[in-house]
């Protein structure tokens, strides 16, 4: 979209005036643009987002009215309203000026729908900023021109990159406020550049913005700042990519065991990765037990397949022991299973993370005890990993995990559904850390035991017939079956044999 | 031995529909999650059902989610005793129809003391028969989760709430000390007496909201669409006047008009819209080119500023 000169001019009068109404007539043929907007406290980045609302006209002539009420007598010196009461709804934020807690909004260009979370940028309600970040495809992350990178832009640039977010925009804002210094703008890119790939980020379009003014924005700024030539915010949005479905195998994480009457039993979920079809083999972890599908219900028909994302009842051909927080799972391509493994996290609340202690872990629908060992912790700074006993609200740690009971979870980087977990403190019930699993462990510090089980490797029907014998029975403890089809075994034996 | 049932039972003679656009089928999968999730985890959950849009929305992803199983909670319609008259005739029609358990309540207290929206203000009165009502209500039932079909899109306050949205056994919203909520991991972890809130339809629009109604061709209470009714103007509201207990005031006239409603409520505090649309395409053509937002013809909403907020605080939904 390009400045009509009108369009701006009508917004530097104090009175203000909406954009023309036009019927947005929008393309749903892909979910939308989940984004984040980040950075440290007063950066604008509810401004940016109020703005952005504004000139794609998702705000409404009753809502504008509100805000043009609530603006007046704490105008800015342009005299426009404050774009960022449309978004921080909150008694407290308004009265404090600042953003407490996240916001979500849609809006819509003729050429996508978005979905964006407004995060807070103060330090003290990162947690809220994690819940933002966690869904995100993109994150546009603020700073202020005068000011540059802060401790706080860094943190949220790596918890949004932690979190799996690897687009991002750099909106250098108020650049209004630095007489549109190009010599700034350049600096600052060029530091976060370096940020970025630090954390292995390369998608990164750093914008000159005047979130206020609405300066390349949705409307371009050539006016103000004709050195500038790259594509607006808008122009980055509509052009993102989503989060590309997992590449691992089929997940079924089990929410619920449907059974509405003696003839019929189906396991409800949501599709956690890959893809399923009648006839396909199946194992059920944690207790190795395999199956086939024979259908798969949904309200509308019996489907001849499901992919990620779609909420199905699945049905399989005999009676198996399954239940909630157990992971039906392709049989070629299973999550780990296992007692130990490394994770890394954010701390959320003011009690840290403390070694030790047994937290709940709920990931997916499973939910298990599970001891927390914090091993080191992130100098924003520096980007050095220090060794740590425990973690202070904020910190970004990694931390060894130990269960009572087998969990099952693929990495974070492979799958964002069961490779991630929530820890949860048994004395407040309240959300303490947002983790991302990064390896099974193999050596268990002398907590467990598993390291004497041995794994076998066999084709699905071999697999049954020894479980099914009396001597395996007795040596449940010691071994650990994994099916797989015939043909991967063959390779597995030949890779040993040669 | 196979234990499913005949292809044929399983097969929903509804199914004539083309597939969900990937946009609708992500809110849907994402709802279905929701009440797949919060069945599972609570004891004694309870479906808020107002009879709106909305809830009929809320109603239809319940029958999905648990397909081919039945609903396996109540449904809870506060009665204010000010419905209009065709919400009530829809509600009865769709428990029958869906076979589903419904529990309906009415303040005892505000029936017995004739609490009407007219003699004692909206917001009184909205205190009385909505919020006051709804934690009799949730309290008698014993119910440790509530689902209900508020969206983000509708408020600032709402725009702030959790998927899970947590309360103090007292019913009461603390929006300064939410649980951080990540990915699409709930936290359903309650102490007794306390209860979560939960809203399946939170990323949903307005325009989500009929552009699946279409879709899934839901029904919905005939007031939604166009037609000639007779109305008055009061307070720069147009009410519906057909009900009995409405008394005209001096000045007012009853005329005939075509209108119809955004939302639906208790009928003295919803105001109508003069429109057309009386087709589903004319509704969401007509919400497409709006340039006020739904909640305009509310007076609930317009009592004061943050009034959502601190309604919510104080238990309303
Ligand atoms: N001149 C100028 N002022 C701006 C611009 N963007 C934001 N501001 C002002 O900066 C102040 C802070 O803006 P907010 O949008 O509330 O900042 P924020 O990043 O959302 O703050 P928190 O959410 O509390 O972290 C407000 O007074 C805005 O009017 C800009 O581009 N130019
Ligand atoms: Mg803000």
């Amino acid at each position: 979209m390009t400045a009509p000169a009108a369009a701006n001019a009508a917004l530097d009068q104090t009175v203000v005036s909406l954009p023309v109404q036009e019927t947005a007539r929008v393309v749903r043929d892909t979910r939308p643009l989940r984004l984040i907007t980040c950075g440290s406290v007063d950066d604008g980045k509810s401004t940016l987002i109020g703005r952005l609302l504004w000139d794609t006209k998702a705000v409404k002539e009753d809502q504008a009215a509100s805000l043009q009420r609530d603006s007046s007598g704490k105008q800015n010196d342009l005299g426009l309203p404050d774009f960022a009461l449309l978004l921080d709804g909150l008694q407290a934020e308004r009265e404090q000026g600042i953003t407490i807690d996240v916001a979500y909004r849609y809006f819509a260009t003729d050429k996508r729908s978005f979905i964006v979370a407004d995060t807070p940028g103060h330090e003290q309600y990162t947690r809220n900023m994690a819940t933002g970040a966690s869904t995100a495809d993109l994150a546009v992350l603020l700073v202020d021109a005068r000011v540059g990178l802060l401790e706080q832009t860094r943190r949220h640039a790596t918890i949004a990159t932690l979190m799996g977010i690897r687009q991002f925009v750099l909106a250098v804002n108020k650049i209004d406020l630095t007489n549109y210094d190009r010599a700034r703008f350049d600096q600052i890119s060029h530091e976060f550049r370096e940020l970025a790939l630090s954390l292995g980020v390369r998608q990164v379009t750093a914008i000159p913005v005047s979130a206020l003014k609405g300066e390349n924005v949705v409307y371009d700024g050539r006016a103000s700042m004709p050195w500038y030539d790259g594509p607006t915010l808008i122009g980055v949005l509509e052009l993102a990519t989503t989060r590309s479905a997992q590449t691992v195998g089929f997940r079924l994480p089990v929410q619920r065991v449907s059974r509405p009457g003696e003839s019929f039993r189906g396991y409800q979920g949501t599709v956690a990765g890959g893809s399923v079809k009648p006839g396909d083999s199946v194992v059920i972890l944690p207790s190795g037990m395999v199956a086939n599908v024979t259908k798969i219900v949904t309200f509308d028909l019996v489907r001849n397949a499901a992919v990620a994302g779609d909420a199905i009842t699945l049905v399989l051909d005999r009676q198996v022991d399954v239940s909630r927080g157990d992971v039906i799972a392709s049989i070629d391509s299973q999550p780990m299973t296992g007692l130990a493994f490394d994770a890394q996290l954010v701390a959320l609340q003011p009690e840290g993370i403390q070694p030790g202690k047994r937290y709940w872990l709920k990931s997916g629908s499973r939910r298990q005890r599970v001891q927390v060992q914090p091993v080191s912790q992130l100098e924003l700074k520096s980007g050095k990993w220090n060794h740590a006993d425990e973690l202070p609200m904020n910190a970004i740690g990694k931390v060894h995990l130990a269960f009572d009971e087998q969990a099952i979870f693929d990495t974070y980087e492979q799958n964002r559904t069961t490779g991630a977990f929530i820890l949860i403190d048994p004395d407040t019930n309240n959300t303490v850390a947002g983790g991302m699993i990064t390896a099974k462990r193999a050596a268990l510090g002398g907590i467990h035991t598993e390291e004497s089980r041995v794994i076998l490797s066999l084709p699905a029907d071999l697999a049954d017939q020894l479980m099914a014998t009396e001597l395996f029975a007795s040596r449940r403890e010691d071994v650990e079956v994994r099916r797989v089809t015939a043909g991967k075994a063959v390779n597995i034996i030949d890779a040993i044999d040669g | 031995m196979p234990h499913t049932l005949p292809e044929t039972e399983l097969h929903n003679p509804q199914s004539t529909k083309p597939p969900l656009d990937p946009h609708l089928k992500a809110l849907e999968n994402e709802a279905i999650h929701i009440f797949r999730e919060v069945a599972a985890e609570f004891e004694r959950p309870v479906m808020l059902y107002s009879i709106g849009k909305d809830s009929s929305v809320l109603l239809h992803l319940a029958r999905k989610a648990f397909y081919p199983g039945r609903i396996p909670f109540p449904l809870l319609h506060i009665d204010t005793g000010w419905k209009f008259r065709e919400m009530i005739a829809f509600r009865d029609e769709m428990v029958a129809r869906y076979d589903l358990d419904l529990v309906a309540h009415t303040n005892p207290r505000g029936a017995a003391e004739n609490v009407t929206p007219f003699t004692h203000g909206s917001a009184l009165y909205t205190d009385i028969m909505k919020t006051e009502a709804l934690r009799q209500a949730l309290d008698a039932g014993q119910y440790d989760a509530a689902f209900g079909g508020a969206r983000r899109d509708e408020e600032a306050s709402r725009a702030k709430e959790r998927i899970y949205s947590f309360r103090t056994p007292d019913h009461r919203w603390d929006p300064r000390n939410q649980r951080p909520e990540l990915w699409n991991v709930y936290n359903g972890m309650i102490r007794k007496g306390e209860s979560v809130r939960a809203f399946p339809l939170s990323n949903w629009t307005e325009v989500d909201i009929w552009r699946y109604i279409q879709a899934e061709e839901i029904p919905i209470v005939p007031l939604y669409f166009a037609e000639k009714r007779p109305v008055v103007e009061r307070d720069g509201m147009l009410i519906l006047a057909e009900d009995p207990r409405l008394e005209l005031l001096p000045g007012e006239v009853k005329r005939e008009e075509v209108i119809r409603f955004r939302t639906l409520g208790c009928f003295p505090l919803t105001g109508a819209i003069r429109s057309e649309a009386d087709t589903l395409d004319d509704i969401i053509a007509e919400l497409e080119t709006a340039t006020v937002s739904e909640r305009q013809g509310r007076a609930i909403d317009r009592d004061q500023a943050g009034s959502m907020e601190k309604k919510k605080r104080e238990g309303y939904f």
